[in-house]
Order: C-alpha cells, then structure tokens, then sequence
C-alpha cells in the first residue's frame, strides 16, 4: 500500500506510486490550495456583505430570514457530505485503498461539523420564526438522526483506531448509514400522518427579487469551496497520522506490520 | 459449490448450537425477559397512565423494552463468542457468511422470541390493555426481525472495537428509528383505530426486507480477517 502517493481528489485516484500528470500539475499542487483558501477567503467576506447588506430584508420575518443564506448551503453540503463518505465507502470496500478510506473519514468529520452548524442555526431560526427551538418537523427530525448516524460513525472510527477492520466497519456503517436515511425521513413523514409540511424556500414567490438568489448561490458557492478546503487538510491529517502510526511501530517493534 | 442442501444443513446446525450454549448458560435470556419487565414497569411509573392515556403510550414502552432487551442481550452473546474463541472458528469453517450471518440471526431471532413470549402477557397484565391478538403476533414478528437484523450486525461490528457494550446501541438506535415507528404506530392502531393511516405493517415487512438484504450482503465485510 502505498501512502505516499498524492491527493486522490487532485490526481484522479492513481494506484501508482507516481504522481499523476508530474509536471504538469506541480503547480497545482503546490499552489491550489493557497488558490483556494484565498478564493474562501474573498468568497466567505463577499458572502457575509451579500447576507447582511447585499440583500434586502424579509417583510414577513424580517431580519432573521438571513439565517438561510448560511442555513441552506450547509445543510445541501452536510448532504452532500455523507453522500463522499457512501461512494468513498464502496469503493474502499471494493478496491481496499486506504486513501479512500481517509477520504470517507474526513468527509464525515466536515459533515458532522455542516450538520451540528445546521441544527444549532436551524433552531435559532425557529425560535425567532415559529416560536419554539424544536418542533418535530420530518426534515429537522432527519437531520437530527442523520446527526446521530454520523456521530456513530466518527465514535465508531474513534474506538477501532487505524485497523483494517476499523476501516472496513465503518465502511459498512458509511453505507447502511446513508441507505438509511431516506427511509427514516419517509418513516418520519408518516410517523406525523401525512401532513403537507411548508418548506421555508417554498416560500420564493416570483416577487422574490433576485438578489436573494445571487446571495444564496454565492453563498452555496462558498460553503462548497470552505467544504473542499477543510476535506483537503482532514484528508492531509489523516494521511500524516496514519504514516506517523506506522513510522512508530516500525520503531517501536522493527518492522513495518503494524498495519 | 456448495448446493443449497448444505447451505441449509450448516444453518440449522449453527442455530442448534448457538442455542444448545444459551440452554446451558441460562443466564442471558432469563436478564433479557426480566429486564423488558423492569423497563415496562419504570414506565409505568414515569408516565403515570391513566385510563384515557394507556392507550397510545402503552405501545411506546413495549418497544422501548423490546429494544433495549435486545441490545443488551446480543452485546453479551457476542463478546462470550469472542472471548471464547468460538467465532473465529467459525469463521474458519468452509461455510458461506451468509449462512453464518442468517444461522445468527435466526438463533436469535428464537431467543428474542422467547422473552416476547414472557414479555407480552405481562405487558397486557400490567398495562390492563385488550391487545393479545393474531395482529399483535404478527407487528412483533415484523419488528422483532427488524430490530435483530440490525442488531446482530453491528454486534458484530461493535465486538471488533474496545467499547463493545457502549457503542452497540449507538449505532443501532438510529438507524432503527423507522422500524421502532412503524411498530410503535402498528401497535397503537391495533388499541385505538386510526382513520387513513399508512399501512405500517406493510411498512415494516418492506423495512424488514432491505434491512436484512443489507445485513446479509455486508455481514462478509465485518468478519473477513
């Protein structure tokens, strides 16, 4: 196995122990994550004035409506999240490359952290709108258990440490997990007895001027960008601690089975 | 390849094994029964059920005792497996995981069902509720394989960690909340018929079918070593 090799995500998930497109994407490389923290940088200060300033105020729930400029993208990005962990848990399980398996694990800790975000500025939300922190809402009850699946999943990774078959359960949680979902939210939907429930966005008239879409798609833009970042140094972290794991068994016990 | 026949010899022989090694240690099973009866009196207790309000919470706390009875159950059986060595040689026998997955299911399934059997009655008794029908045998087989499905799996997956007895209902709560609504709901309407209600047994068969299809298909995965 080879734990050198580049990003996956940049270089096309090459099993060979050369990094792909050398010279070629060397610039890339090396400056492409300076590219995109800087990009995050402007786009979260862009964002954050298009939110507050760049957007005119809700007539129905005044100011607190801007909550959605942040509320939406995290919560379709926390989605599409743990939709990197179930495709990267299949193909860990098919392919047995440990990259893909940092690459579930990472993006299920940057999930975790979109949907804790989500749930916290969600029920600051209904409180100010709907006058509770919770109300039993199928899509707020999905996303809570979707919290809870994931939250197993990290404790689960956290209890099997860096071990093959820790990896290889988790993969089994990543996918069953993500299976899941869809039927929790129809359990859950029924569970309420099939009431039509309104969506806040449902509420986009054609008088909605388009300058809450320019915002809210800027704002997807750069919560995409701010998930692409934080995925990138999780999956670094991920690879440096795996390789210094096993640079201390080499040490420790003179060879290198400590895999 | 093995033909079906073995297939289905090497699973009865698993079961009646598994279940030779329950008789013998009686310990589990007689903590599971009187554990959903403890469960279902602290409820009792706790929600202070009247007449009116027996009805549609009673069901809650049967399901909640089903459910914490079965992953406290299963988490001991498989850490004594592991302790003794016995899955490991298990798993060295030429037998598909699939029928070890379904011989374990299937042993357990056969356990669970005798802690219902003590359960339920007293459920009735202590609840006062007319519900001892055909219709509740059948929710509780629906849920039962449901919730056993999940469990045996992830106990499996729980016993390769260090925090076995903790992590096990972690994991399983969540992804079981369809199939602890579909049966809590199944059992109400069976005391207070709902007009227009979602055809939860139906629900749970089709619950039931893509969990174990799941289990079955990723049991290998957790075992392979």
């Amino acid at each position: 196995m080879n734990t050198l090799a580049s990003d996956p995500a940049k270089s096309g998930q090459q099993e060979s122990s050369k990094p792909l497109g050398k010279g070629l994407l060397d610039p890339v490389r090396r400056y492409g994550e300076y590219v995109l923290g800087g990009a995050l940088a402007i786009g979260m200060l862009v964002s954050i004035w298009a939110a507050f300033l760049g957007t005119p105020t809700d007539a129905v729930q005044g100011d607190v409506q801007r909550i959605m400029y942040f509320h939406v993208p995290m919560a379709l990005l926390a989605f599409f999240a743990f939709f990197v962990v179930f495709v990267a848990s299949i193909v860990y399980l098919l392919r047995r490359d440990e990259r893909w398996d940092w690459l579930a694990r990472a993006s299920a800790e940057v999930g975790v952290v979109y949907t804790t975000m989500v749930l916290i500025c969600g029920s600051i939300w209904g409180k100010a709108y709907w006058g509770t922190w919770w109300d039993g809402e199928p899509i707020l009850t999905t996303t809570l258990i979707l919290w809870f699946i994931y939250v197993a999943y990290l404790l689960l990774r956290f209890y099997s440490g860096r071990t093959e078959s820790g990896a290889r359960n988790a993969a089994v949680l990543g996918i069953i997990g993500f299976v899941d979902v869809p039927i929790v939210h129809f359990a859950v939907t029924w569970w309420r007895g099939l009431h039509p429930t309104g969506y806040v966005l449902n509420g986009a008239t054609p008088d909605t001027p388009a300058s809450v879409f320019l915002a809210l798609l800027l704002a997807m833009a750069t919560f995409t960008l701010l998930y692409a970042f934080l995925l990138l140094q999780l999956y670094r972290l991920e690879r440096y601690t795996t390789e210094a794991e096993r640079l201390r068994a080499q040490v420790e016990y003179g060879d290198d089975s400590a895999s | 390849m093995r033909t079906f026949q073995t297939g289905w010899q090497q699973l009865w022989s698993i079961v009646g094994k598994d279940l030779r090694s329950e008789l013998r240690a009686r310990q589990v099973w007689v903590a599971m029964a009187l554990f959903s009866a403890l469960v279902m009196i602290v409820f009792y207790f706790a929600f202070d059920l009247r007449v009116e309000n027996r009805a549609p919470v009673a069901p809650g706390a049967l399901w909640i005792a089903f459910v914490f009875a079965s992953v406290l159950g299963l988490g001991r059986t498989f850490a004594a497996e592991q302790e003794h060595g016995a899955m490991d040689r298990l798993l060295l026998c030429p037998v598909d995981r699939q029928v070890i997955f379904l011989a374990k299911l299937i042993g357990y399934l056969i356990f669970l069902a005798v802690v219902e059997a003590i359960a339920v009655p007293l459920f009735a008794a202590i609840y006062n509720l007319p519900i001892l029908s055909g219709g509740l045998v059948v929710i509780v087989v629906l849920g039962t394989v449901g919730i056993a499905t999940m469990c045996t799996l992830f106990a499996a997956v729980a016993s390769a960690t260090r925090a076995r007895e903790v992590i096990l209902p972690l994991l399983v709560f969540p992804l079981l909340i369809p199939v602890v609504i579909g049966a809590v709901r199944a059992t109400q309407s069976l005391l207070i018929p709902v007009v227009n209600d979602p055809p939860w047994p139906g629900l749970l068969a089709a619950f039931d079918v893509i969990f174990v299809t799941l289990s079955v298909l990723f049991f290998q995965f957790v075992v392979e070593d």
